[in-house]
């Protein structure tokens, strides 16, 4: 059958892929693409900044598993991606860009709206296309998703210049992707296993860091599993929040610079951690130099680069979490570790996540407390970069994975809000809540318009300390209170923005009104909502360890 | 400490960009670089030469693998191998000084493809020091150009 490279594409990927949406912002490089959506059933959901695309189809990636698609014109629509792209490759989410370009004949001649796409994305996708053949449009697609959705997940793009989406291709999707390059390993090494189970038998205070790997490959059930079966106390990082269950007994909260007390140090006193789908990043170990000085490793990762990137690994397997945790579980002997947990119940007694109260003034810590209440600790939480994120991570125990969504890697202010939309659109019947700051939710805030006209009920909480509020803390800790460039004093008032933009608003300046506030913004159902909630500017994120300082220099308040 | 990679990529266009972008902007600096393509006519060959310890090389291969495009990583070194450059210098020379100069390019078995009245240019292929001893010996004849090719290697056959 003949059609246009633009219409293969959609019934591709509508077909083959189950795609069922696709976030994006029309222009002269795409508008046969957009005129070939004009017949077709997919669903557009038009934002109004390309960056509000690239962090939707990523939120809608997180909360789904599936793969996300945006799209967007060429030169600053393509660059306008950029930031959610990036965003998206830092925490590995599947997501599939589609760039227009200039005519093939103007590539290359500074045309009107002309960048190189594929040379500004290289260094943030898995894997990027310029496709200039149109007859290779259907193998590169297909690639496309392939690349997206296997492996280590991530972002890849494809840049199609305006000629090749109006031209005339058979339809014949390829039987299989071949890539001569590319072998993700699932299957966990019987040896590396079996090493595994014995460090595991031998150690005295072992404990399971999960990541965003065990969320990703859906291994939730898995590690609860192995966890139960050698009594092991469970910490996550920041992306592995919701890969066990917060209140379930094993698990001991999240590690890092703004990780709870306990959970830093029953890594840092550990003699075993099992790592699985993690990286060790700089803001989950502290100083690595002094990261768990008694600590053996074993890392399980699909990623062969990530084992031994930034600590050295005892026994690397190279692996999906999901089929290394249930074949390592299958051979390991229970333990019981009881000396252990009763170490970790002391710390757990002793260092709670607690914060300083105000009497004056509304404290953050406290709303995010009252929002987990009054949502029974259901909904899913997108959060903001900053104070926000941390206090939304520290006070809000979610239940499931992919409950809980934030830019960890790349600390993408602006990513929370069109995330959350992305978020709501893939989970109609669930309430979806983006925990913002003032300084944030400024920066992608044109997406109320696309939220409104999508009736979307996101639920917008903004902690509004009148500043940045992460950055005031670091000048206020280490820069001799120098608030330079961090206190906003001039903002919108929130509640008019959002009426301008036909969604609800209300301020929030005493603590009495706050529960009202919550009740009254969680019963709204046909527009978004804004609840702007006045709190202490001086309120401050702690625990904390300093940046580049070891866990044993953690700030406790 | 010097390795020599040996890296099969597919033969696509932007490959080589994605290979120096990868070693820039993960700091490995590349001291040598040659591309062709080889025996299979959809697969290229890049040969680089970095430096770095065990585990710095052990991130650029793996680094490298992550590329959809790179087949095959082999690191080279204490491996076996024939090495070659190919350079081509030009030197001074007259009817002074020439007669000596041809001596030196019979010893190192290098050519001469070009003569002109006031220079000659030489070419030479081997290994790296060969190469830049030959080019310590014209140097008191005095080089005015000299273009210097990457590495290439091949394993050797018999394994002593």
């Amino acid at each position: 059958m003949q059609m246009t490279v633009a219409e293969a594409i959609i019934k591709y990927m509508q077909e083959e892929e189950g795609i069922e949406i696709l976030f994006g912002y029309p222009g002269g490089a795409v508008i046969s693409f957009y005129d070939a959506l004009y017949n077709s059933t997919l669903k557009h959901v038009l934002v109004r900044h390309e960056q509000g695309a690239a962090h939707a189809a990523d939120g809608y990636a997180r909360s789904t598993g599936k793969v996300g698609v945006c799209v967007a014109t060429s030169g600053p629509g393509a660059t306008n991606l950029v930031t959610g792209i990036a965003t998206a490759y830092m925490d590995s989410t599947p997501i599939v860009a589609i760039t227009g370009q200039v005519r093939t004949s103007a590539i290359g001649k500074d045309s009107f709206q002309e960048v190189d796409t594929r040379g500004i994305t290289m260094p943030i996708t898995k894997h990027n296309y310029l496709l200039k053949d149109p007859s290779e449009a259907l193998r590169i697609i297909k690639e496309a998703f392939y690349i997206a959705k296997t492996g280590r997940k991530g972002p890849v793009l494809i840049d199609i210049p305006a000629d090749v989406f109006s031209s005339k291709i058979e339809y014949s999707v390829p039987n299989k992707v071949e890539l001569l390059g590319y072998r993700p390993n699932y299957e966990p090494h019987p040896l590396q296993l079996r090493k595994a189970a014995q460090l595991i038998k031998e150690s005295e205070r072992p404990i399971i860091l999960a990541g965003g790997g065990v969320i990703s490959s859906d291994a939730s059930t898995e590690l609860i599993k192995f966890a139960e079966k050698i009594n092991t106390p469970v910490v996550t990082t920041l992306m592995g929040k919701g890969s066990i269950p917060e209140d379930h007994e094993l698990c001991c909260g999240f590690i890092g610079m703004h990780g709870a007390a306990y959970a830093n140090y029953a890594i840092n006193e550990s003699d075993l951690i099992i790592a699985i789908g993690v990286r060790f990043s700089d803001r989950s170990t502290g100083k690595v130099e002094t990261f768990a000085p008694h600590a053996k490793i074993i890392h399980i990762d699909i990623d062969p680069a990530e084992v031994g990137k930034n600590v050295s690994v005892d026994i690397p397997i190279v692996a999906d979490a999901k089929r290394a945790l249930e074949k390592l579980c299958e051979i390991v002997e229970p333990k019981h570790n009881p000396i252990w947990w009763e170490k970790i119940k002391e710390w757990k007694t002793k260092y709670p996540l607690r914060y300083r109260w105000y009497d004056d003034e509304i404290v953050p810590q406290y709303v995010i407390e009252k929002i987990y209440e009054k949502t029974k600790g259901e909904a899913i939480v997108v959060t903001e970069v900053g104070q926000n994120q941390m206090w939304a991570a520290q006070f809000y125990k979610v239940k499931r994975p992919r409950q809980f969504i934030t830019s960890g890697g790349l600390g993408t202010m602006g990513f929370g809000f069109p995330a959350s939309i992305g978020a709501k659109i893939a989970n109609k019947d669930k309430i979806v809540i983006d925990i913002a700051g003032d300084g944030s939710i400024q920066m992608n805030i044109q997406e109320l318009a696309t939220a409104s006209a999508e009736k979307l009920p996101v639920k917008i909480f903004v902690l509004n300390n009148s500043c940045l509020g992460m950055v005031r803390q670091w000048q206020e800790l280490f820069y001799n209170k120098r608030y330079a460039c961090t206190l906003l004093d001039v903002a919108p008032d929130f509640e008019k923005l959002a009426d301008a933009y036909g969604a609800y608003g209300r301020k929030v300046t005493k603590i009495d009104e706050l529960e009202d506030a919550i009740e009254w913004a969680l019963n709204i159902n046909d527009a978004p909502v804004i609840v702007d909630i006045k709190v202490k500017r001086e309120a401050n994120v702690f625990p904390m360890i300093p940046a580049g300082g070891s866990i044993d220099k953690m700030m406790i308040d | 400490m010097q390795h020599t990679l040996s890296l099969i990529v597919e033969n696509k266009p932007g490959v080589l960009a994605r290979i120096a972008g990868l070693f820039s902007r993960r700091g490995y600096n590349i001291e040598s670089l040659a591309v062709n393509t080889t025996e299979t006519p959809n697969l290229s060959r890049i040969t680089l030469v970095v430096n770095g310890d065990e585990k710095v090389l052990e991130q650029i291969t793996k680094q490298a693998y992550k590329l959809i495009e790179v087949i095959k990583v082999n690191d080279f070194t204490g491996v076996p191998v024939v090495e070659r450059e190919l350079a081509l210098i030009r030197v001074k020379s007259d009817a002074s000084t020439r007669r000596a100069i041809i001596d030196l390019v019979e010893i190192f078995r290098a050519s001469i493809v070009d003569v002109s009245d006031k220079d000659l240019i030489i070419e030479v292929t081997g290994d790296s020091e060969k190469i830049d001893a030959f080019k310590k010996n014209l140097e008191p004849y005095g080089i005015k150009e000299m273009v210097r090719t990457g590495k290439i290697v091949m394993e050797r056959g018999l394994k002593l």
